[in-house]
C-alpha cells in the first residue's frame, strides 16, 4: 500500500502552502519513530506522567444484569487529563520539541484535546493556541477556563457551524499562515497524511495494553472490542492491536443525534459517501454537490462530518463494523454507567456503552467484551443535567 | 484547444477572481461582462464551497452568500454556457476537490468542455494528489493549473515542470502576513526556477497586498490575480457590484501595465 493509503482512502488533499509544512513532519516523524532516545521519553510520560497503563477494569455488576458477555471496561478515563487524548499529545508535543518548534496549536470539539495539548504545552514549555468552535465553548465553557488555566490561548471559532469542522478549519489555517515555528498538533486518526499515521501510532498503546492486561486475566484474546467513534482515535488506537486476529470483533459507535434518518446526526459510515475533505480521502456527510453537512450530536466530541481514512478502510473490507447510537440511548447510557459501576463516562464514551448495552445479552457468557471508556465524565454532567431538564445553579 | 494563452498577448495579465453566484447568478453574468470590457483578460470563477479552508474571511463570506443564494456547480456551468456568446476572455472555474469528486470527476471535467471553462484550479489538490483529475483535463483538453509558494522552492521545478495553462504564485503577504521574517526575494527565487521548467506564463496572486506591492510584484510576473479587493467591492455593492468592479479593473490594469 502507498504511504499515506489506506485502501482508496486517505492522502494529502492540502493546499500548496502545507506542503512544506506537512512534509517536515513526516521526515521528522519517520526518525523519530524509530529513535531510541525518544521513544523512551515518551515511554516514561506515559507511565510517569498520565498514569499508564490504564488499567482493564472487570464490570462485574454489569456483566450480571446484562446477562450475557463478559464485560471488561479499558479505562482511559483514569488518564491524567480525563481521556485517551493525552497519548497523542504527549508525542505529538514532544515531536515538536524535537523538531524545535515554540509553539502547538490545536483545534478541540469538546475540549479534551484542547485540555490535554494545553497540559503538553505547559509540561514542555510550548506556547498554545487552540481553536474551538463557539457553540462548543458555551457547551464546554469549563474546558475553555481549563486550557486557560494551563496557559492556552483559546480562539472561539466563528466561521461555519461554529464546531469541531470549522475548528480544524481555522486550525489548517493558522498553520497555513505560521509554520515555521509551529506544529499543528492534530487531534484524531484524520487530515493529511502522515496525521492519521502518527495520532493510530500515539494511540495505539491502548489496544497493546488490552491485549497484554487480558491475555494475562483471561488466557486468550476478546470476542469484541467497543469502541465510540467521531474522527475515531480512540477506537483506532483500541483497534490497531487487534486488526490481524480476525477473531476479535472491532465495533465502532457513532454519534447518530437525534436518530440517523433524523436530519440532526453526526452518523457518517451510516449515511456518509466518498469524499475529499480536511486533506483526506474519505466517509464525509455532505449534499449531492459535496457541500459539507452540518452535522448535529449531543457530544462535541463527535459532532464531526467526517471519518478517519483508515477507518473508512477497515469499514470498506468489513473488518470493523459500525453502528449509529442516538443521543438518547448514549444519555442512558451514561446514566447507567454511573450507575451500575459508579464510572461516570465522557458522553462520547458512553456511546460506546450504549451499543455495548445492545450487544452484551446476545454473546454467550464465555464470550469477552472490552469496551474503550475513551473519557470521563465530569466535563457533561451540566449537559446531560440540561438534557434531562434539571436546572443547576453554581 | 485552451484559449489561457490568449491572456497573454495583451501585456500583463489581469485576472480577477470572484465567487460565483455572489450574490446571484445574474450579478455574475453581468461581473464577467463587465470586468471583460474593463480590461480582465482572464476571469476565475469560484464554485461556492460549504468549507474553504485556509481563504481570507472576505473569500469565506463571499462563499456563505453564494451558498445561501443557491448556487451549485451545474447553475454555474449553465451561467459559463451562456456567457460564451458575450465574452471573448477565457474561463477558469476554481474548485475545491470534493465538489470535482462528489459531482463525478469525468462528468464534472466534460461539463467544463462543454461550457467552455478552459481551466480548472483546484486549491487543495497538490502535485502529489494531481493523478486525481489529471488524466480527465488532459482528455478533455481542460488545462489543470498549478499553484506554487515560494517557501517551497524545492518543490517549483517539479511543479513547473507538468504545469498546464498558467502558474501562479501564492504571495506570503497575502497568506502569511504574521510571518515575519520572509523576503520578498523568495517570490522571485520562486519565479526563476519556475521559468527555468517551464515555458508558461507566471502570474502571482498577491492576496490582500496593497496596490504598490502588487505593482512591485508585476513587474516581476506574467500577470497579478485580484480577488481580495473585488471580493470585497461585492459585498458592499451587492447587486450595483457591476460599475465599482470595473472602475477597479480599469485602475488595476492600467497600474500594472
Amino acid at each position: 500500500m502507498k504511504a499515506g493509503r489506506y485502501g482508496q482512502y486517505g492522502g494529502q488533499y492540502i493546499p500548496e502552502i502545507l506542503m512544506s509544512a506537512v512534509r517536515e513532519l513526516d521526515t521528522a516523524y519517520e526518525h523519530y519513530k524509530n529513535d531510541l532516545e525518544f521513544n523512551q521519553e515518551l515511554e516514561d510520560l506515559y507511565n510517569n506522567y498520565a498514569g499508564r497503563p490504564s488499567m482493564l477494569y472487570y464490570a462485574e455488576k454489569m456483566t450480571k444484569d446484562l446477562g450475557g458477555a463478559k464485560i471488561y471496561l479499558k479505562r482511559e478515563d483514569l488518564n491524567h487529563t480525563g481521556s485517551h487524548k493525552i497519548n497523542n499529545v504527549l508525542g505529538q508535543v514532544l515531536l515538536a520539541k524535537k523538531m524545535g518548534k515554540t509553539r502547538v496549536i490545536a483545534e478541540t470539539g469538546a475540549g479534551q484535546h484542547g485540555v490535554a495539548t494545553a497540559t503538553a504545552a505547559a509540561l514542555m514549555d510550548m506556547e498554545c493556541e487552540i481553536y474551538m468552535g463557539k457553540e462548543d465553548t458555551e457547551r464546554q465553557a469549563l474546558n475553555v477556563f481549563r486550557m486557560e488555566l494551563l496557559g492556552a490561548k483559546v480562539h472561539a471559532v466563528t466561521s461555519g457551524t461554529m464546531t469541531l469542522k470549522d475548528a480544524v478549519n481555522e486550525a489548517m489555517g493558522e498553520w497555513t499562515r505560521r509554520g515555521s515555528d509551529t506544529l499543528y498538533v492534530l487531534g484524531s486518526v484524520m487530515g493529511p497524511h502522515p496525521f492519521p499515521m502518527i495520532v493510530r501510532d500515539f494511540q495505539k498503546v491502548i489496544g497493546k495494553e488490552i491485549k497484554e492486561q487480558i491475555l494475562k486475566r483471561e488466557g486468550r484474546l476478546p470476542d469484541a472490542v467497543v469502541a465510540c467513534v467521531g474522527g475515531g482515535s480512540n477506537a483506532m488506537g483500541a483497534f490497531y492491536e487487534f486488526i490481524p486476529h480476525e477473531e476479535v470483533g472491532l465495533i465502532g459507535c457513532e454519534a447518530a443525534g437525534l436518530g440517523v434518518d433524523h436530519p440532526k446526526n453526526a452518523a457518517t459510515v451510516a449515511n456518509g459517501t466518498v469524499g475529499i475533505f480536511h486533506g483526506m480521502k474519505s466517509l464525509f456527510c455532505q449534499d449531492q454537490y459535496g457541500q459539507i453537512a452540518p452535522v448535529y450530536s449531543i457530544s462535541a466530541g463527535l459532532d464531526y462530518p467526517g471519518i478517519g481514512p483508515e477507518h473508512a478502510m477497515l469499514h470498506e473490507t468489513g473488518r470493523a463494523k459500525y453502528v449509529p447510537v442516538t443521543d438518547e440511548e448514549a444519555v442512558s447510557a451514561f446514566e447507567y454507567l454511573s450507575r451500575t459501576e459508579g464510572i461516570i463516562p465522557a458522553i462520547e464514551s458512553a456511546h460506546a456503552v450504549a451499543y455495548a448495552r445492545k450487544l452484551a445479552p446476545v454473546m454467550g457468557k464465555d464470550q469477552i467484551m472490552v469496551i474503550n471508556i475513551s473519557g470521563r465524565g465530569d466535563k457533561d454532567v451540566a449537559a446531560i443535567a440540561r438534557y434531562r431538564g434539571v436546572e443547576l445553579y453554581e | 484547444m485552451s484559449k489561457i494563452k490568449n491572456a497573454f498577448k495583451n501585456g500583463k495579465a489581469l485576472i480577477p477572481f470572484i465567487t460565483g453566484g455572489d450574490p446571484s447568478l445574474e450579478v455574475t453574468e453581468e461581473l464577467i461582462c463587465a470586468m471583460e470590457k474593463a480590461g480582465a483578460d482572464l476571469i476565475e470563477i469560484g464554485i461556492p464551497f460549504s468549507d474553504p479552508v485556509a481563504e481570507s474571511v472576505t473569500v469565506q463570506e463571499a462563499n456563505e452568500r453564494a451558498l445561501a443564494a443557491g448556487c451549485t456547480a451545474d447553475k454555474l456551468f449553465d451561467m459559463a454556457a451562456k456567457v460564451q456568446g458575450k465574452i471573448h476572455v477565457p474561463l477558469v472555474f476554481m474548485a475545491y476537490a470534493n465538489l470535482i469528486y462528489t459531482y463525478g470527476k469525468e462528468k464534472f471535467i466534460k461539463r467544463c468542455r462543454e461550457s467552455g471553462v478552459d481551466g480548472l484550479v483546484v486549491p487543495d489538490l497538490p502535485f502529489e494528489e494531481k493523478g486525481e483529475i489529471f488524466p480527465e483535463c488532459e482528455q478533455y483538453g481542460i488545462d489543470l493549473i498549478s499553484l506554487m509558494v515560494p517557501s517551497s522552492c524545492e518543490r517549483i521545478a517539479m511543479i513547473a515542470g507538468e504545469a498546464r495553462g498558467f502558474l501562479c504564485g501564492i504571495s506570503p503577504m497575502g497568506v502569511a502576513e504574521t510571518e515575519k521574517g520572509r523576503k520578498r526575494n523568495g517570490i522571485e527565487e520562486m519565479l526563476k526556477l519556475a521559468r527555468e521548467n517551464s515555458g508558461l506564463p507566471c502570474v502571482m496572486d498577491p492576496g490582500s497586498g496593497t496596490l504598490e506591492q502588487v505593482k512591485a510584484m508585476a513587474a516581476l510576473c506574467d500577470g497579478i490575480v485580484a480577488g481580495e479587493a473585488i471580493l470585497k467591492l461585492v459585498a458592499q455593492h451587492g447587486k450595483d457590484s457591476a460599475v465599482p468592479v470595473a472602475e477597479y479593473i480599469r485602475a488595476m490594469k492600467e497600474a500594472i501595465a
